[in-house]
């Protein structure tokens, strides 16, 4: 019966497509991106100076991409703003140093596969814990205060305290390492430009999971009804979908997301303290603002946007630049009220 | 028909009654214990606890006029309070003790936040109240950082030592005999000094928010589309209820500065005063004012007892390691924490808001 009815509309229009009005690309936000990196050229000066700083830019913002993506999801689907958000963040790094010492064998030994295999292990465990405390999160924190904006504020902050203090409690408040394996470490040489091997893991690990993402909420089932349920929940709802339930697996699946972020960005700074969750807290919360609330694309260039400012910025007058990512949010809010790649709902 | 006149007590309050009488009688306690405080207590420490609660009255009852009364989360309060007392700080190191320096300092800082917060609300409250909270989120930390890293104007981590006109320092005697067994030297002119701007400003907010346009906040938070069709300008009257806000936690941080002779990021603009304020706001009551009192007096007392009531706990529970660790003195904010979302859940109305109800209940 549909498929009858699909065929004699494909007859009656040539291309069904062209008829509806869809989505254009919207190429702006990337070229401001590109024009950005290529004005802070002159400024720094040496090209290979600006090379390395922006190498390292594109694997910071791919690192804030993966943290800052359940976030957004989380926003557009259910409209709910998780201000605890960065506690996954520390969670994941905490929890992947637990598993150190397990798998140490294979990170000190002299094979690369091995070497590799070890993080990717760490990685997925990590995930897998910060995916579990997620759910319990959504559970005590986050349904109670569903549709109240000014509680969920509040209680989301209460519960970032918690679980950073919590993180404390369990692994003590000495600082924690998170060496990489030998054969991760290191730069290759591009002519005179020096740029480290983990900075170009990170920037495939982070594009990879953007294309997953992007193709997940554009050619499954389950993206399909993620974006409807942004569009309109009540309608999905009616329509006999249970949006609640995939609310939690988004939530989950982003809180894991966060902890592979945590966990990435640990390997990044090797040392850290429970603080690694609030110091990009502001950041990701700066990206999400500026990409778009619930719009992955735009969670994606913003977070780039803003790893490349301050790296630029921090090059330059180091003093500013958390300002600096500010003054972008400005311009950017000016520019674009709603965010790069604002959603149709919104 | 004749209309009565308002009593000198009504206007006082702007009407505003406490509308219970266990909280009268809380209030008046307080009020009781922060007008005579020097004579009613001897030592520097309680002077000093005293002068606290005056300067976060003011601090948390400004964050009420937002949080209470519009609806809105700002996490720029302590931005705003921390200009206050790094202006007065700035101004008196640089320029030396005297009252036009404590003026310049005081009218710059308070200039500085009411454009600030325009500037804020003008970007991000225009789209969406849930922006606002985020950006002020980020440009609060961006500010802490700057302080934390300008060390040649505001001294850094460090923070600033100034002095104060002379007639303020402890070395200034009013004159020489006691009054009541203390002595009236410039420490305790100067909590009066802060004892009464609290006050002065208590009672304007109490005025702002029970004018008309306390009440049309009030209308807007419980419903910003209905308040907007009856032809209010919303826009308007948020940005104006911020900057005021702003205004009133920087004249706060002012009185902190007046009192202390110091500054640090520490005590002013880190996000641990933000989550102070926040706490003190949400146990005490959102929007009554009176919750602010409670609050704070309540949170200053806890604050000096938790970790000494977390240290016999974790003592106790020294057999069992894991709980004991649960109770460390260290882990304090792990309590607070929990106290703060138990009491989001449970006492949305919080204390006055509890005891408004014993008084419908029982009559009390």
């Amino acid at each position: 019966m549909s498929t009858a009815s699909t065929s004699s509309s494909a007859a009656t229009l040539a291309d069904p497509l062209a008829a509806l009005p869809g989505r254009k690309t919207d190429l702006v936000p990337l070229l401001v991106i590109v024009a950005f990196g290529l004005a802070a050229m002159p400024l720094i000066g040496s090209s290979s100076t600006w090379i390395t700083l922006t190498v390292a830019a594109l694997a910071i913002g791919m690192m804030l991409f993966i943290m800052a993506s359940g976030l957004t999801l989380v926003f557009g689907l259910m409209d709910v703003m998780n201000l605890g958000h960065a506690a996954f963040v520390a969670i994941g790094a905490y929890a992947a140093t637990s598993i150190v010492a397990p798998i140490n064998p294979w990170l000190t030994s002299e094979s690369t596969v091995q070497n590799i295999a070890a993080v990717v292990v760490i990685a997925l465990v990590a995930m897998l814990v910060t995916a579990a405390v997620g759910w319990v999160f959504e559970r005590l924190f986050i349904r109670p205060a569903q549709g109240n904006h000014l509680k969920q504020i509040l209680i989301t902050i209460g519960a970032m305290i918690i679980l950073d203090q919590l993180v404390l409690v369990l692994w003590g408040a000495n600082q924690m390492l998170l060496p990489l394996p030998a054969s991760l470490r290191g730069s290759l040489l591009f002519g005179d430009v020096a740029i480290e091997r983990y900075r170009l893991i990170a920037i495939g690990v982070g594009a990879l999971v953007f294309a997953g993402l992007v193709l997940m909420l554009q050619r499954s089932r389950i993206g399909l009804m993620i974006r409807a349920g942004v569009e309109n929940r009540e309608m999905v709802e009616a329509l006999g979908h249970h949006v609640r339930r995939l609310f939690v697996a988004v939530f989950v699946a982003g809180a894991g997301l966060a902890g592979l972020g945590g966990t990435m960005w640990g390997f990044y700074r090797e040392q850290f303290t429970v603080s690694i969750g609030a110091e990009v807290l502001v950041q990701i919360l700066i990206v999400v603002i500026i990409g778009g609330l619930g719009s992955i694309t735009g969670c994606f260039a913003a977070a780039i946007l803003i790893a490349l400012s301050t790296n630029y910025v921090s090059f330059l007058a180091p003093d500013f630049a958390l300002v600096s990512n500010i003054l972008v949010m400005v311009v950017i809010l000016l520019w674009r009220p709603r965010g790069l790649y604002p959603l149709a709902a919104q | 028909m004749k209309t009565k006149k308002p009593s000198l007590f009504t206007q006082i309050l702007s009407g505003d009654f406490p509308r219970s009488r266990l909280l009268t009688l809380l209030l008046l306690g307080v009020l009781v214990y922060l007008a005579g405080a020097p004579f009613l207590f001897s030592g520097a420490r309680s002077l000093n606890v005293a002068a606290t609660i005056c300067v976060f009255l003011v601090l948390a009852a400004s964050y009420d006029l937002l949080l209470g009364y519009c609806g809105i989360v700002s996490f720029a309060h302590a931005m705003f309070y921390g200009i206050g007392a790094y202006g007065v700080a700035i101004a008196l190191y640089k320029l030396g003790p005297s009252w036009s320096a404590l003026a310049i300092g005081a009218g710059a800082a308070i200039a500085l936040s009411a454009v600030l917060a325009l500037l804020i609300a003008l970007v991000s409250l225009r789209v969406k109240a849930i922006f606002y909270s985020m950006t002020t989120l980020a440009v609060a930390s961006a500010f802490s950082a700057l302080v934390l890293r300008l060390t040649s104007i505001t001294g850094g981590d460090d923070g600033r030592n100034f002095r104060l006109p002379e007639v303020l320092t402890p070395g200034f005697r009013l004159f020489e005999a006691e009054l009541w067994g203390t002595a009236i030297n410039g420490k305790v002119l100067s909590y009066y000094l802060v004892f009464a701007c609290s006050l002065l400003l208590f009672l304007l907010m109490l005025r702002v928010v029970n004018s008309r346009f306390g009440r049309v906040l009030e209308a807007i938070r419980e419903n910003e589309f209905r308040a907007e069709a009856i032809g209010y300008r919303t826009l308007l009257y948020r940005l104006t209820a911020n900057c005021l806000s702003a205004v009133l936690a920087c004249c706060a941080g002012v009185l902190m500065a007046v009192w202390l002779r110091y500054v640090g990021p520490q005590t002013t603009v880190s996000f641990t005063v933000m989550l102070n304020i926040l706490l003190m706001c949400v146990i005490g009551g959102l929007g009554t004012m009176y919750g602010a009192v409670l609050g704070v007096v309540i949170f200053v007392i806890a604050e000096n007892y938790i970790q000494v009531g977390l240290q016999s706990l974790s003592h106790s529970l020294a057999s069992v390691a894991r709980l004991a660790k649960l109770f460390h003195p260290d882990r304090w904010l792990l309590w607070f924490g929990t106290i703060f979302v138990l009491s989001v859940y449970f006492f949305p109305s919080g204390i006055v808001g509890k005891l408004r109800e014993l008084r419908i209940r029982f009559g009390l």
